[in-house]
């Protein structure tokens, strides 16, 4: 089936994009009070599945309509400028990650982390380091989204091919190779050894499957979404989820997970997007497709506006938040790492990224390519901030 | 997973917050754990047997360096002697002996191979294998780790000896720099699977911290905390130990 793209702006998608980018920076300011907020603490999937999803349809929405429009060469060209686009951010944000270790680093001296402090070798060897760096084998702690972002984009411009051909083709193509995956168990190295955090091989899954909603699938998923029991099986899944989340904070409540179930379940695979995660991240989905329609009147309200705005400049925010991440820990190793710390520096961060996705949003008004006047055919813009 | 312990950071805290408000009069003990971060369910049967049986409780701790401590008397001072004189203190009718095997950055796999002549050398009731730390900072893959560490406690099982696990120090400067929680979850998985004890130093450090007990973030060249808190992880391991071997401490001497 050829696909029909959608035309007009998912405001659904920047809301929850914009609210993902904070999840991720608070999740990523370390031993911080105000994470406990995050999904992550109340389910299996995290605020990665959010992003990584709508990153996937806003890809098929912008490049989609490209390639259907200026064909598949101009189309190709686009996404992988935005790789590349992406990949200089990564190093940007690279550099500036060195900086604060190296700045931290020189002033650490505490007889009880002699071992912690083996570590920061990976300084004393800036030619092996940053060449890794470079080829992305090498990534820093909370630095594997983008790398993630960029072999997915680097892909893409195939998906879409065979997406354009057929839908569901391409879609069972990226099951066959995440089954692949998890039977193979592939990966792509990393250095100085293992595997990348989050496997592109397996996380594609994710990125097509929004890809796929966002060329006809939604659609097709509506009855679905519609039934009863698609409602009440999401309903019970993601309370099943709390339940076994909960003995993660408690242990002592840990023998209430019969033995049987533990030794299905567990591990429970991020690198790999394991299945509960993926089925947990679905059920999140199919009940907020169900309880927030597309014209849902609070989408046009100015208390949601500053996470729609964040999610409209999503690459420029995200990074943005890892950096603060960064500045953050930074803060708190130097002055104070306490609970009132924690507080400000989350909310300081979060108003941050307000602040600087309004900038954006005015400069590119001011530019006259805004979501107000659409002077470029299938402006990256209309789909929700860039793909 | 990483921040299981964000909600229970969250219910401490309020904890804190309310203890705090009501009585302060009480010097509170610097090394106290609540109970839910230090005692599961799992037991170790056979120290308990050995204990029953010869009086006796041969313990060997298998590590690296963040079981040691530097300087020349750091290894009085270090969590391994702290244990023996903490579980003698509480077990004075026991034969307690505890000898630490460590080695600069031993990671799990290199652990592994030494667990044969451990237990051929030794013979030791109990094992408290702490690693983690090492894989952390080269990147070992996290599937990889937990198989070494279930496969070692399956042999060190099998070799007659009970395992407790110790994981990481929660160190906040190096947070940003050392990703510990894929470690940690694996440690716990192992854990749970083979039914053995955990001693989560990580989560411990982590609530003494939040507490105010330790100032963790510290740059300084100074012994004097890193002696507190082994002598403190000291107290807390003999404690668990006790409750996992279903031990009776001496009467007056203090359950710490």
């Amino acid at each position: 089936m050829v696909p029909a793209i959608l035309t007009e702006r998912d405001l659904r998608l920047d809301l929850f994009r914009g609210l993902a980018l904070w999840l991720i920076f608070l999740d990523h300011v370390p031993n911080n009070i105000v994470s406990w907020f995050t999904i992550r603490n109340y389910g299996f999937s995290d605020a990665t599945e959010i992003f990584i999803f709508i990153s996937g349809y806003t890809a098929a929405f912008v490049y989609g309509r490209a390639m259907l429009q200026r064909g598949f060469v101009i189309a190709g060209a686009r996404i992988l400028k935005r790789a590349w686009q992406i990949y200089v951010a990564h190093i940007f944000l690279f550099a500036i990650y060195i900086a604060e270790i190296s700045y931290v680093a020189s002033s650490f001296e505490n007889p009880l982390y002699v071992e912690e402090m083996n570590a920061l070798n990976f300084l004393r060897q800036p030619e092996i380091t940053i060449i890794q760096a470079l080829l992305l084998k090498f990534k820093p702690v909370n630095m594997d989204v983008l790398p993630l972002y960029i072999m997915l984009l680097l892909l893409f411009p195939a998906v879409l091919w065979v997406f354009l051909r057929s839908t569901s083709a391409a879609l069972a193509a990226s099951v066959v190779l995440y089954a692949l995956t998890w039977e193979f168990g592939w990966n792509m190295p990393s250095y100085p050894s293992g595997h990348w955090f989050f496997n592109p091989l397996a996380w594609q899954l994710l990125f097509v499957f929004g890809a796929w909603c966002a060329l006809g699938g939604a659609p097709r998923l509506a009855p679905a979404l519609r039934s009863p029991i698609t409602l009440w099986l999401a309903i019970a899944y993601l309370l099943f989820a709390f339940a076994i989340t909960l003995t993660w904070h408690f242990p002592r409540w840990g023998y209430l997970v019969p033995r049987w179930l533990g030794e299905w379940m567990y591990p429970i695979d991020k690198t790999n997007l394991d299945v509960l995660r993926f089925a947990h991240f679905l059920a999140l989905a199919a009940l907020t497709v169900r309880f927030i329609p597309r014209d849902w009147p609070a989408l046009q309200s100015p208390w949601l506006r500053p996470a729609i705005l964040c999610g409209q400049h999503s690459l420029e925010i995200f990074c943005l938040g890892v950096f603060l991440a960064f500045a953050a820990h930074f803060l708190m190793v130097e002055i104070y790492g306490g609970f009132l710390m924690q507080v400000l520096v989350s909310v300081a961060g979060v108003l941050i990224m307000i602040a600087t996705a309004a900038l954006i949003s005015w400069y590119k008004r001011l530019e006259g390519r805004g979501s107000g006047t659409p002077k470029r055919p299938a402006s990256a813009d209309v789909a929700g901030g860039e793909a | 997973m990483r921040t299981w312990t964000a909600v229970r950071r969250a219910v401490v805290l309020c904890a804190l917050l309310l203890c705090s408000a009501g009585a302060r009069a009480e010097p509170a003990d610097l090394c106290a754990v609540p109970g839910y971060l230090l005692f599961g369910d799992n037991l170790i049967e056979r120290v308990t047997a050995a204990v029953r049986k010869d009086k006796t409780l041969k313990i060997a701790v298998l590590g690296g360096t963040s079981s040691t401590l530097p300087g020349p008397d750091g290894t009085s001072y270090a969590y391994p002697a702290r244990l023996e004189v903490a579980l003698k203190h509480r077990l004075p009718n026991l034969a307690v002996s505890v000898v630490a095997h460590t080695k600069r950055r031993l990671s799990a796999s290199e652990a592994a191979e030494n667990i044969k002549k451990l237990l051929v050398n030794e013979k030791p009731n109990l094992v408290v294998w702490q690693t983690g730390t090492n894989d952390a900072v080269r990147g070992t893959d996290p599937a990889a780790f937990r198989a070494t560490i279930s496969e070692g406690v399956e042999n060190l099982q099998a070799g007659g000896a009970d395992v407790i696990l110790m994981n990481m120090q929660y160190s906040p400067r190096t947070e940003s720099i050392v990703a510990v929680d894929a470690y940690a979850d694996s440690m716990r998985w192992v854990a749970r699977e083979r039914e053995v004890p955990l001693f989560d130093r990580l989560a411990i450090m982590r609530y003494w911290y939040d507490a105010g007990r330790f100032n963790l973030y510290a740059a300084t060249k100074d012994i004097g905390m890193a002696k507190s808190v082994h002598d403190c992880i000291s107290r807390a391991l003999a404690s668990l130990i006790i409750d996992a071997a279903r031990l009776e401490p001496q009467e007056g001497a203090p359950a710490r």
